[in-house]
């Protein structure tokens, strides 16, 4: 017990002062003036309103890519204290006093400046000498575009900190599992690439290309160990599930629960609510869910309901109609039947209310007790303020002359009969004796005579002209292939209708709906239509000014301006260093060809490095050229709007390439030692060239200090860049 | 070659005696997986004696003892040959097999040609897609030129294949439903039956060399002969099985030249070599589809060629021997033949027709008819001329202007400017001086050129107005400026001044017509004169936006050349000179195929055909009619048939991967087993990947998809399951103990198998061969009951 007293308590530390040293001077690089400048500056713009929707605790979608991201953000504001005020309107414009700036930016700059040691420690298991190590670390420090892109409110630092994260944790992994298999450092570290995975999937979509990646260099790996007769069926089996555990569920659970917090914390109704199902804006709180709190679940004959087509694109819009009629003649001099305008009206209105009624009854009224409408019945459906009937006929639609017209049918007595039954049918049904209901129910009208479906033909411009009141068209689709959102709808407001009187009808239904039951969705029902709207949601625009084609990325013939001073000529931009960017594309071109040339050679049984050197040279490119690859080459699949900033996970793993292919040379192909002392001599120039250039940049990558009008014109190294100099 | 194909060298039996004594003992066993190392030699043909030198030494005694001798193997050639030593025996012995094969053949294509040829008149007017290629092949009749997004080859035989039946390109084919009457259209089909047809045999033939199995090859023919989708696609006049022919054509070609491997530069070898060149070139010159069977016979070839670097008893010599040989047939031939398709194209079009429009000005001067043709016309552009702009976007139009103004909440209300892709009189415009307004008609002025970095007006011949921009967005493209035509007789103001700039020249150079490509930048505000390529709703006639773009970036958008110039004052010139090569014809026809294809976009609310849609049978393609009393034809893969493979691709992928897992883990496998995985691996792999290559691409593909884009995979995966069905039955029936009731087993699942197939196309046959009556939701329809899915529309 008291062996202290015999024996002194001696702790040994080892301690890397190389990775200290790296850390601290990464953390100096991107936290340096992390509150200047005290304006908005470029995507800050964007991801700032989603960290002060975070704040206020409303509900929005950000069709861009899943929550994670924009909560560490919001983490950020919270910690700093902000209340979510500031309206984020403008790039450039000047932060209110309630802004912590600095914490909001902090989280981001951190990861940014961790993936200086990660470097270093990924060389290090790579099994690259330190030498290496390090000189990747202060590529990566001393790397402009990836400084600038630390020190703002933006996403990619972080994204790049959980890439490294998993590629490390892997290796560690990998490397552990030769000696120590289910330790508890090699469960630590399979663990965290699975989580490191997930996180990086949760904060950009993105992540997936290195996740994907490290899950084949996973799979590669079991296969040789499938091959080594030393693990028995047994093992192999743990280990295999081991893997499947930490690589698959658990990194699926995370992503699971960052939607799960996501859609806790955002409980009130928003602006992007109408993007979503009605049952999904009633789940939230005030919205839509303050109108049909305690409707009625089941809609039944003479029950009062307006329907929302679920399409909800451009606009969402309620099935409409009004008084005025469809001209005879349309500007074209087709006619039409001169009945009156049904329409999709993307305001809420009492003409948007409707009667369900059963053909074979006079009354408009909810029996006692209510009959449900269930799936394949036949109804009418009575426009509540005309009590005209909702009709449709073999006649063109004003602006799709290949669908059929819907009107509200008049009786102008010439031999055009009224055509007004509809079958109901409930297309999330479970049963075919589903019953009708409100807000959950998807339903299609399909008419009895021609079996046209109802349809919302909303596509930009089918708006109806002047004598429509510019509301837009609603016809009887013919050819009715399959499904399409915009031939469904849902009952959105609902009540049984109790006054048999047309004048008291009117006046019941101007009143507003009585409401007291609340419909909650489950969580998995919520993340569904969610997840599903992130993924469909597309943005119209497609062109920025600073947006760029992939093939720009790798010659850095493009930048992008992030913010200009509003009176001096300080500015910053994202602008990378070009040395390292020239290097690292002159690194992975000796890669590919030196490794072609190793393999061919060694097909023939020639073996040029010793076999010890030929494993990490492979796993190396393996990761480095392969990341680079998955992260960089499926840009140019993508249609949507492309920046530079794209391109940085990608570069990253070039990067890291740099020093490996360099040791390589230096350790097998300068043989002699003259070469030896020439390549290290050409080495301290390159690095200090990279330097430079750094030092060059960097008031262009800081804001500070601000340069002059010739200064900023000697910047222009390339024509293709675009620094802004102020008109004298 | 990788591991798992090779067997180890040295050291483990190659067989169970028990096995081995039982197949021996009955030489009877037809299809049984016989046991290699015991089958008494059957007519070696010269090429197993030079595989396997002294081969039978090993094999008499293992037959007596059991075990199987280690046999003389070891080294990277005896890997080699040992790899394909196995094939032979599996097939059926010598006295059944000899006649037996090639009536199986004869059978497989005579049924085939039977199901393809029946009923082919019917119906004798315009199905489906027709329309296109029935009239494509009348415009090669007709000489006349066209456009279209598939490169010629398929529509240049569909009319060579009208001529010479007799049809004399007189039909206009313009929709789909209108009679033939007279005309002689039988030929084109029977072309299209015949080629169709052949994809039977072929898909025999692939699966009977990779698995060296008669059942297998036969349960894919059966499954091809009886799928109505590959019977209706073949009936009708279009690229489909031509595609489909060459397709098959150049597997087959691929497998039979491995098969040649083992004497490499022999006749046969060259041949089908060469064959597979040719048949890649055919399939990339009916549509870019083929693009994917020419990745399948790339991805072959490295593999080949790998193997072959590994074995080092082959000189580099040898090697650059093989290589130059597979460059020779596999990329120069195909490249030449698929260029003389274009040389014969550009020959036999020369007449100016509908397609004009889609290209280049120097491009229609080669076209006769075209206004361009022979034409001569002033070479400088000059003050007071008279043009018109053409976008050099691929059907980018003509700069244009009409009376109508911009309606109300769009812009400013002034008129219209568009881009217009015919001719027409409110395309000209008139190049005037920004400062002054001088006649320069009058023939006494002198006449000053346009030279680069001017500042110019544009005037709006027929209006009188001036092409004017300004801080107002555009109708569509939101970022964009937009652009009208302002100022009354041609006075407007400062907005309406354009500086004219030559692509990569300097300034003060002349401006030509045609060669010239012209940049417009707006001089108040620095935009740029573009067309977006997105076309204007009705109130702008469906013409194409034209805006002001001020993002300056170098695009085919933003640029214009001038195309008719009308100047009386300057001498014409013949524009001979224009004449583009052959090269920057094939390159330009290319660009419009490739734009033309990825501008075929889905409309915002289109239901379209998802390519998850396709294996499961989801939803077929109406060729013909409607309503009960038409004649209607309906496109739809036979369910069983399409249901089968569905199920069969899950199967091999878990068959292929224990297989795999167990070779990897150095189980120990009978030599039996050993050869059926081999088959399942090499074979079914060369299979699947065929599949992945021409299914899984069309997930990332922008345009509009139909249900027929999944026919060429699917003939992938009908092979597939003949390989695993046979695979998985033999593999079975080693499981049982007698002999003859495995036997019977394997013959019983194998028949059980064709009979469902067989059944099935009894019973959809219709679908193909046409449905009259009422639709199958009544119930006297003979399709009653067979409405399986909701989505099927028969």
């Amino acid at each position: 017990m008291l062996g202290f007293l015999k024996k002194p308590v001696v702790v040994t530390a080892e301690i890397n002062m190389n990775l200290v040293a790296l850390t601290v001077m990464g953390l100096i690089s991107r936290l340096w003036g992390l509150s200047y400048p005290r304006a908005v500056v470029f995507d800050e713009v964007y991801y700032g309103q989603f960290v002060s929707l975070y704040m206020k605790r409303i509900f929005f979608v950000d069709d861009s890519g899943p929550p994670f991201g924009n909560m560490l953000l919001a983490l950020g504001g919270y910690l700093g204290g902000f209340d979510g005020n500031f309206l984020w309107n403008r790039i450039g414009a000047e932060y209110s006093i309630n802004v912590p700036v600095w914490s909001l930016r902090l989280l981001p700059a951190l990861a940014g400046a961790l993936c200086v040691p990660l470097a270093y420690q990924i060389l290090i298991e790579l099994q690259f000498s330190h030498c290496a190590a390090l000189g990747a670390a202060l590529l990566i420090l001393l790397e402009n575009s990836l400084v600038t892109q630390s020190r703002f409110m933006l996403l990619e630092s972080i994204l790049i900190f959980f890439i490294l994260l998993a590629v490390l944790s892997y290796l560690k992994f990998y490397n552990l599992q030769r000696h120590s298999s289910f330790s508890g450092s090699w469960w630590f570290w399979l663990l965290l690439t699975g989580v490191a995975c997930s996180c990086a999937v949760g904060v950009k979509y993105m992540g997936l290309f290195t996740y994907v990646l490290l899950l084949a260099i996973a799979g590669l790996h079991f296969w040789h160990m499938i091959g080594d007769q030393n693990f028995s069926n047994v093992s192999l089996m743990c280990h295999f599930l081991a893997r499947a555990l930490a690589l698959i569920i658990i990194p699926m659970a995370m992503y699971l629960s960052f939607f799960y917090v996501h859609l806790t914390l955002l409980y009130r109704s928003g602006p992007h609510d109408q993007i979503m199902t009605s049952a999904f804006q009633a789940s939230l709180e005030g919205g839509l869910a303050r109108i049909t709190q305690g409707q009625p679940l089941e809609v039944a004959y003479g029950s009062q309901i307006t329907l929302r087509n679920v399409l909800g694109k451009p606009l969402q819009c309620w099935l409409h109609s009004h008084t005025n009629t469809y001209p005879i003649r349309y500007e074209n001099g087709r006619g039409s039947s001169h009945q009156q305008q049904v329409t999709c009206y993307p305001f809420k209105d009492v003409n948007n209310w409707w009667i369900v009624k059963d053909p074979g009854m006079q009354q408009l009224v909810v029996s006692n007790p209510p009959r449900p409408v269930r799936h394949g019945h036949i109804v009418q459906l009575v426009h509540g303020i005309t009590t005209r009937y909702l009709n449709t006929h073999d006649v063109a639609a004003p602006l799709s002359p290949h669908s059929q017209e819907v009107s509200c049918y008049i009786d102008y007595n010439i031999s055009m009969p009224a055509q007004n039954l509809w079958r109901v049918e409930i297309l999330n049904r479970e049963s075919d004796t589903d019953v009708w209901k409100t807000i959950l129910s998807e339903v299609r009208f399909v008419h009895v005579n021609t079996s046209a479906v109802l349809k919302a033909s909303a596509v930009i411009g089918a708006s109806l002209p002047e004598w429509g009141y510019r509301q837009l068209e609603v016809v009887g689709e013919k050819l009715s292939k399959g499904y399409h959102q915009s031939m469904v709808w849902n009952v959105e407001e609902h009540r049984y209708g109790k006054s048999q009187e047309q004048k008291e009808r009117e006046v019941e239904l101007h009143s507003p709906t009585q409401m007291d039951i609340s419909k909650n969705l489950s969580f998995m029902a919520k993340f569904t239509e969610l997840q599903w709207k992130i993924l469909t949601l597309k943005n119209e625009d497609t062109e920025h000014k600073y947006s760029s084609s992939a093939l720009d990325w790798i010659t850095m013939d493009t930048n992008i301006a992030y913010w200009l001073h509003p009176t001096s000529g300080a500015q910053i931009h994202l602008l990378g260093n070009i040395v390292t960017w020239a290097s690292a594309n002159v690194a992975a071109l000796v890669y590919t060809c030196l490794s072609l040339w190793y393999l061919v050679r060694r097909r023939r049984k020639i073996y040029d490095i010793p076999e010890g050197a030929w494993q990490p040279w492979v796993s190396a490119g393996g990761i480095c050229v392969g990341g680079w690859a998955v992260n960089y080459l499926p840009f140019f699949l993508m249609e949507k709007t492309l920046f530079l900033y794209h391109y940085l996970p990608a570069l990253t793993f070039q990067i890291l390439l740099i020093p490996i292919v360099l040791q390589h040379l230096s350790d097998h192909l300068c043989r002699s030692l003259l070469l030896k002392s020439m390549f290290s001599a050409l080495l301290v120039a390159w690095f200090s060239s990279v330097y430079l250039v750094y030092s060059t940049f960097s008031p262009v990558t800081y804001g500070e200090p601000a340069l002059s009008v010739t200064e900023l014109k000697d910047l222009r190294w390339k024509d293709s860049w675009n620094i802004l100099i102020r008109k004298q | 070659m990788s591991a798992s194909d090779c067997p180890q060298p040295q050291g483990r039996p190659l067989t169970s005696g028990l096995g081995c004594s039982r197949t021996a003992a009955d030489p009877a066993g037809l299809h049984l997986p016989a046991c290699p190392a015991l089958r008494p030699p059957r007519t070696p043909s010269p090429r197993m004696r030079r595989a396997r030198p002294g081969a039978g030494v090993p094999r008499m005694p293992a037959a007596g003892g059991g075990q199987a001798e280690p046999g003389p193997r070891g080294g990277p050639l005896r890997q080699r040959e040992s790899r394909r030593l196995p094939a032979r025996p599996a097939a059926p012995p010598a006295p059944s097999a000899g006649p037996a094969r090639p009536a199986a053949l004869a059978l497989v294509t005579l049924l085939s040609f039977a199901s393809r040829f029946h009923r082919l008149p019917e119906p004798p007017h315009v199905c489906w897609d027709e329309t296109h290629f029935g009239k494509m092949g009348s415009y090669y009749i007709n000489r006349t030129f066209f456009f279209d997004v598939h490169p010629p080859l398929g529509k240049m035989l569909i009319g060579l294949a009208g001529y010479l039946s007799g049809y004399d390109g007189t039909f206009p084919f313009q929709k789909p439903g209108d009679r033939y009457e007279q005309h002689n259209y039988v030929g084109m089909r029977g072309f299209c039956a015949f080629l169709g047809s052949c994809l039977v045999p072929f898909a025999y033939l692939i699966v009977l060399e990779l698995s060296k199995s008669l059942p297998a090859a036969l349960l894919a023919a059966f499954i091809l002969i009886f799928d109505t989708g590959c019977i209706t696609l073949s009936q009708y006049i279009l690229l489909d099985p031509i595609l489909m022919f060459f397709l098959m054509g150049a597997v087959l070609s691929m497998v039979k030249c491995n098969s040649c491997a083992d004497r490499p530069f022999s006749a046969s070898w060259w041949f089908w070599l060469s064959l597979t060149g040719v048949n890649l070139a055919g399939a990339m010159g009916v549509k870019f589809v083929g693009l994917f069977v020419v990745l399948l016979v790339g991805l072959n070839t490295i593999y080949d060629l790998w193997d072959l670097l590994g074995n080092l008893s082959l000189s580099l010599v040898m090697f650059g021997k093989h290589l130059l040989a597979r460059v020779l047939c596999l990329i120069l031939l195909p490249l030449a033949l698929y260029a003389a398709m274009f040389a014969v194209h550009f020959t036999v079009l020369n007449k100016s027709g509908p397609g004009d429009g889609f290209f280049s000005s120097a491009f229609q001067s080669q076209l006769i008819g075209n206004n361009l043709h022979n034409v001569s016309v002033p070479e400088h552009l000059a003050y007071g001329s008279v043009v018109t702009m053409k976008n050099l976007r691929m059907a980018g139009g003509y700069l244009h202007s009409h009376w109508h103004l911009y309606p109300e909440g769009i812009g400013a209300r002034q008129q219209q400017v568009t881009a217009y892709l015919h001719k027409d009189l409110n395309n000209l415009w008139i190049i005037k001086k920004h400062d002054s307004d001088t006649d320069l008609s009058d023939p006494s002025s002198p006449v000053e050129f346009v030279r680069h970095g001017d500042i110019i007006r544009l005037e709006h011949k027929e209006t009188s107005r001036n092409l004017h921009s300004h801080q107002h967005e555009a109708p569509l493209t939101r970022k964009h400026f937009q652009v009208t035509g302002y100022g009354i007789n041609g006075t407007g103001d400062s907005n309406d001044f354009w500086r004219i700039e030559v692509v990569g020249r300097k300034a003060g150079k002349l401006i030509k017509v045609l060669r010239s490509q012209v940049r417009l930048t707006h001089v108040a505000t620095g935009c740029i004169l573009g067309s977006s390529g997105k076309t204007l709703p009705k109130w702008g006639w469906e013409q194409v936006e034209v805006t002001c773009t001020p993002y300056l970036k170098e695009s085919p958008n933003s640029l214009w050349n001038f195309e008719d110039h009308i100047n009386p004052k300057l001498p014409n010139i013949s524009l001979d000179v224009l004449k583009p090569s052959f090269a920057e014809m094939l390159l330009e026809s290319h660009m419009v195929m490739i734009r033309g294809n990825s501008g075929l976009k889905p409309k915002d609310n289109e239901v379209t055909s998802k390519p998850w849609h396709w294996p499961i049978n989801y939803q077929g393609l109406r060729f013909s009619g409607v309503n009960e009393t038409d004649y209607r034809v309906y496109l739809l893969g036979n369910p069983v048939i399409w249901w089968l493979n569905l199920v069969t691709i899950g199967l091999y992928l878990l068959i292929a991967v224990s297989t795999a897992v167990a070779l990897k883990r150095g189980v120990q496998l009978t030599t039996e087993l050993k050869e059926l995985s081999r088959v399942v691996l090499r074979g079914g792999g060369q299979i699947t990947l065929g599949w992945l290559l021409h299914y899984f691409p069309f997930f990332m593909m922008g345009r509009v998809l139909y249900f027929h884009h999944y026919f060429p995979a699917m003939l992938f995966s009908s092979m597939l399951t003949g390989i695993t069905w046979d695979a998985l039955l033999k593999f079975c029936a080693g499981f049982l103990s007698p002999s003859t009731t495995a036997r019977k087993v394997y013959r019983g699942g194998f028949l059980t198998l064709v009979l469902l197939i067989t059944y099935s196309f009894y019973l959809f046959h219709p679908l193909s061969y046409g449905m009259i009556g009422p639709m199958a939701s009544d119930p006297s329809s003979p399709m009653a009951g067979l409405r399986w899915m909701d989505s099927w529309e028969f």
